[in-house]
């Protein structure tokens, strides 16, 4: 048993203590925006935020997440899409198939939460997450118009 | 009875073609009419909307549905398609909304949308004609709809943005009051339908955003892999890890009682499953179970001993074929090499590459009494739908294809189906019940249909002043058609993997002519599965032709622009894009210290490809690669945004595997089985990629994968030019450059 708090809601989940949390997340949750993408925390499709710091859930035990923990996936990020990373994601399309999109958007989200105006340096070094149909340019220029979106609070 | 419009391609239908899983050597023969006309739209409550034929639905509210029979999985075949169809049927594209189709109705219908199979650069390509077909002939139906309602000759109509206008007398409809009416119409005469020139194209050819970008952006997108159904059950699975080998036994004891599992199931003779209610459960009782696997005759084979069959390829004489399974020329190589002034030869290789879609192979089945259902991720979903009828025996009429955008295809996700025939074996014991069978990214690594491994002997020979007398090039390695389609090998030859060699025209041709060339294929397979991998056997074919060119152009002490140039007078599609990407590229003009260019041109899937790479190498031979142009011409353009998407992608994955692709082989099986050590680059590592469009609008040439054959090249000839050796083996990673 263990209690988590996920997109501000509390949620009690019957489960065995070394579960990953991206799998409770998906499965007892039944968030599937998180994706499953390696298993060994490599590819960051299954980043989420926990008090306010990027994580790869796929390596967290649940039974290391405190009820305390602010827990934030990729359904939680915003309103219908209206944060800063999102709103620059579909300004110049950067996804195509759109499997690692959560985890590099809120890989990007953590890093202007930390870093409000990146340099492409901070970009290379915080931006680790996998694309393999290679969106990685994109995903360049569109942390650099979130950053620079200025509706930001 | 409504008549159906019969378009030229008519006259092919009835064809037979077999849909199914080659890599079980099975397949379902169905009907094949080439979608023709639309056939007759299927009637529909009025308040709902009206197909106005198959590729064409209308809501009152003036949305288009715009039926897209190809599969999604990132390359924006959706968004292409839709433009082609919205720019004949003159709608408002800010109203157009993709439907996709699924092979039950398409098959249910007589494959009225034609093939779904979705690889090979082909989705708009091959489907242009049809697709712009079917909305011209909507746009007339809607028209006359009109016409028909003013009692007004249909010549003195206009539409625009989906709005029909009588201007005389001053009356309008939209496309949502007329489509009711226009269903009931007979489908124009085939004659009638006249194209748009392309030029005067206002949808397509344009830069158009994305139709499904939305729900990649909050999670809400549902990939095959986050299927929910009521009482689902979730399966994780391990296959003998040596190809060829088979399941010998398993303790099923030593994990009962685990918490959510529900039965061990033997998949085949080779596999076996673990069912749970969560996959988590599921895949830790697996990795309990203690498993006896029967190997097999190859357990002992490893990398060496491969690269060993294929080396005595390149100098063997006992070939199938009278100079190899495969071979083109013209004059005589051997003996104007031989009589050279000035002849010099390389041996190149590339290694096996794992496809790494970064959503796992997986499927979710449902097998009911009187039905059969699958959720799955597939390039080809009519090859889905006969895996799931001939895996559960149900008839293919009973069988429905949930085709899911897929997380990645790359040409894993094709013909094979081998994902779904397993779920199927499972679901089998489960009736009723979903069964979402998910492959870990181990399992994903160790069963893939891998790039084929090969080697490359070229030999080449100058006269006195350096010009290119003679050229020799054998390829020896595995065959594609050898595991998935050995009717592809016709008299012995497998011309398939000479891909990018051709002489024909049209598809996939060598851009120079060589007063004597021999380009020979000699067959040398080995018990891994392979497969296509984006832009197939162009990427090892351009890495030889194009490095081992530098190498010559160098023996020759001529620039190797200039060196290429002068072969491709005969070919100048090829040379033209060569000189946008070296425009572009300032090939020629001054770089920073320590900066170095490198070019390359290749051809295939009916396209033209060229890249200029910048690169340097530290003193401690490290890489950095800074700035890559790519030309291409596709013929006609029709989403430039999303032409430079592929363009940048494809860098992405053509550098991945110039820096890190390698899957190793001990002991019979795969040994890279995550990223850890199966490296894939990341964005720090992602060069300003320029994109140049050629525009040459006479053909229709693939977009997906061409371009990635020219990414290697470039950047080694880049190598080769800062530091003066040829680098002939990949991976890089393997390589010291200082």
């Amino acid at each position: 048993m263990a209690k988590l708090n996920i997109n501000g809601s509390i949620r009690d989940v019957e489960v065995e203590a070394d579960t990953p949390l991206l799998w409770v997340i998906r499965e007892q949750v039944g968030l599937t925006g998180t994706k499953y993408g390696c298993g060994i925390a490599q590819c960051g499709a299954c980043s989420v935020h926990i008090n306010d710091e990027v994580q790869r859930s796929c390596s967290i035990r649940v039974g290391d997440v405190k009820a305390s923990d602010r827990i934030v996936t990729i359904e939680g990020l915003s309103a219908s899409r209206s944060h800063p990373v999102q709103k620059a994601w579909a300004a110049i399309d950067v996804p195509q198939c759109g499997y690692c999109q959560s985890g590099q958007i809120m890989a990007a989200a953590a890093l202007l939460k930390r870093t409000p105006k990146p340099t492409d340096k901070d970009i290379d070094e915080a931006m680790t997450n996998i694309c393999r149909c290679g969106t990685y340019q994109r995903i360049r220029a569109a942390v650099h118009i979130a950053a620079n979106d200025t509706s930001r609070t | 009875m409504k008549k159906t419009i019969r378009g030229k391609a008519a006259k092919l239908s009835r064809r037979t073609f077999i849909v199914g899983s080659a890599a079980v050597g099975g397949g379902l023969a169905l009907g094949f009419n080439l979608p023709s006309g639309f056939g007759p739209a299927v009637a529909q409550s009025a308040n709902e909307g009206a197909e106005v034929n198959a590729w064409v639905f209308v809501k009152p509210d003036d949305t288009c549905m715009i039926r897209v029979a190809r599969s999604e999985m990132g390359q924006g075949t959706i968004t292409g398609l839709a433009q082609l169809v919205a720019e004949e049927l003159e709608c408002d594209w800010n109203k157009v909304k993709a439907e996709q189709i699924t092979p039950g109705r398409n098959l249910a219908r007589k494959r009225v949308w034609g093939e779904m199979s979705t690889g090979g650069s082909r989705g708009i390509r091959t489907s242009q004609d049809y697709v712009r077909r079917g909305g011209a002939a909507a746009r007339m139906m809607l028209l006359q709809a009109a016409a028909e309602e003013w009692k007004v000759p249909v010549g003195e109509l206009t539409v625009a943005d989906g709005v029909v206008t009588h201007a005389a007398s001053r009356r309008s409809l939209s496309y949502g009051k007329l489509a009711a009416a226009a269903a009931k119409l007979e489908a124009p005469d085939p004659k009638a339908i006249k194209l748009k020139d392309p030029k005067d194209w206002k949808i397509a050819g344009k830069p158009l955003k994305r139709l499904d970008t939305a729900d990649k952006l909050d999670g809400s997108k549902v990939f095959a892999i986050d299927a929910k159904l009521p009482d689902i059950l979730c399966a994780a699975i391990k296959d003998c890890p040596v190809f060829g080998g088979k399941l010998a036994s398993y303790d099923e004891a030593k994990i009962a009682g685990r918490p959510g599992v529900r039965k061990v199931v033997k998949v085949k003779d080779t596999a076996v499953a673990v069912v749970a209610d969560t996959w988590w459960r599921a895949k830790t009782a697996l990795d309990a179970l203690p498993i006896v696997w029967d190997e097999g005759p190859s357990a002992s084979a490893s990398s060496a001993m491969i690269a060993e069959h294929l080396k005595g390829g390149l100098t063997a004489t006992d070939t199938n074929g009278e100079r190899g399974n495969g071979e083109r020329g013209n004059g005589d190589a051997r003996k104007a090499i031989e009589t050279a002034a000035k002849k010099l030869a390389a041996v190149y290789g590339t290694p096996f590459l794992a496809h790494a879609t970064m959503e796992p192979m997986n499927a979710t089945v449902r097998l009911s009494a009187d039905k059969a259902e699958v959720w799955v991720p597939t390039q080809n979903a009519e090859a889905s739908l006969a895996a799931l009828s001939e895996a559960s025996g149900v008839p293919l009429a009973k069988c429905e294809v949930y085709k899911m955008d897929l997380g990645g295809g790359f040409g894993r996700r094709g013909g094979t189906q081998d994902y779904v025939h397993q779920t199927v074996a499972i679901a089998k014991e489960f009736p009723g019940v979903p069964i979402k069978l998910i492959w870990s990214r181990e399992e994903d690594q160790a069963h893939d249909f891998y790039r084929p491994i090969s080697q490359c002997r070229l030999a080449a020979g100058l006269d006195a002043s350096g010009n290119l007398v003679g050229l020799h090039v054998r390829v020896s390695g595995q065959s594609i058609n050898a595991t998935l389609n050995p009717a592809g090998i016709v008299n012995g030859k497998d011309m398939r993997q000479l891909q990018g060699f051709s002489e024909q025209p049209g598809d996939a041709q060598l851009g120079y002519t060589v007063p004597n060339l021999l380009i020979e294929y000699v067959m040398r397979n080995t018990h891994v599965p392979v497969g296509p991998w984006r832009g197939v056997n162009t990427n090892q074919n351009a890495v030889y032709m194009e490095c081992f060119m530098d190498e010559v152009a160098r023996a020759a002490g001529k620039d190797p622009l200039e060196f290429r140039r002068a072969l491709m007078s005969q070919h100048p599609k090829h040379l033209a894009v060569l000189n946008a990407a070296a425009e572009k590229g300032d090939w020629g003009k001054p770089l920073p210290a320590g900066v170095h260019r490198g070019i390359a041109q290749f051809m295939g899937y009916g396209s033209y490809s060229a890249a200029v790479a910048e690169v340097s190498v530290s003193d401690r031979g490290e890489l950095k690669v800074h700035r890559m142009v790519l030309a291409l011409d596709c013929g006609h353009a029709v989403n430039p945004g999303q032409i430079a998407a592929q363009v940048e992608g494809s860098v992405a994955y053509g550098l991945t595997a110039t820096l890190y692709g390698e899957c190793k082989v001990k002991d019979g099986r795969m040994v890279d089985l995550n990223f850890d050590s199966y490296q894939i680059m990341r964005l720090a590592e992602m060069p300003k990629v320029e994109t140049v469009i050629v525009p040459s609008h006479d053909f229709w040439g693939g977009v997906g994968e061409p371009t990635i054959s020219v990414v290697a090249p470039a950047v080694l000839n880049a190598i080769y030019a800062a530091t003066g050796k040829p680098v002939r083996q990949l991976p890089l990673k393997n390589v010291r450059l200082v």
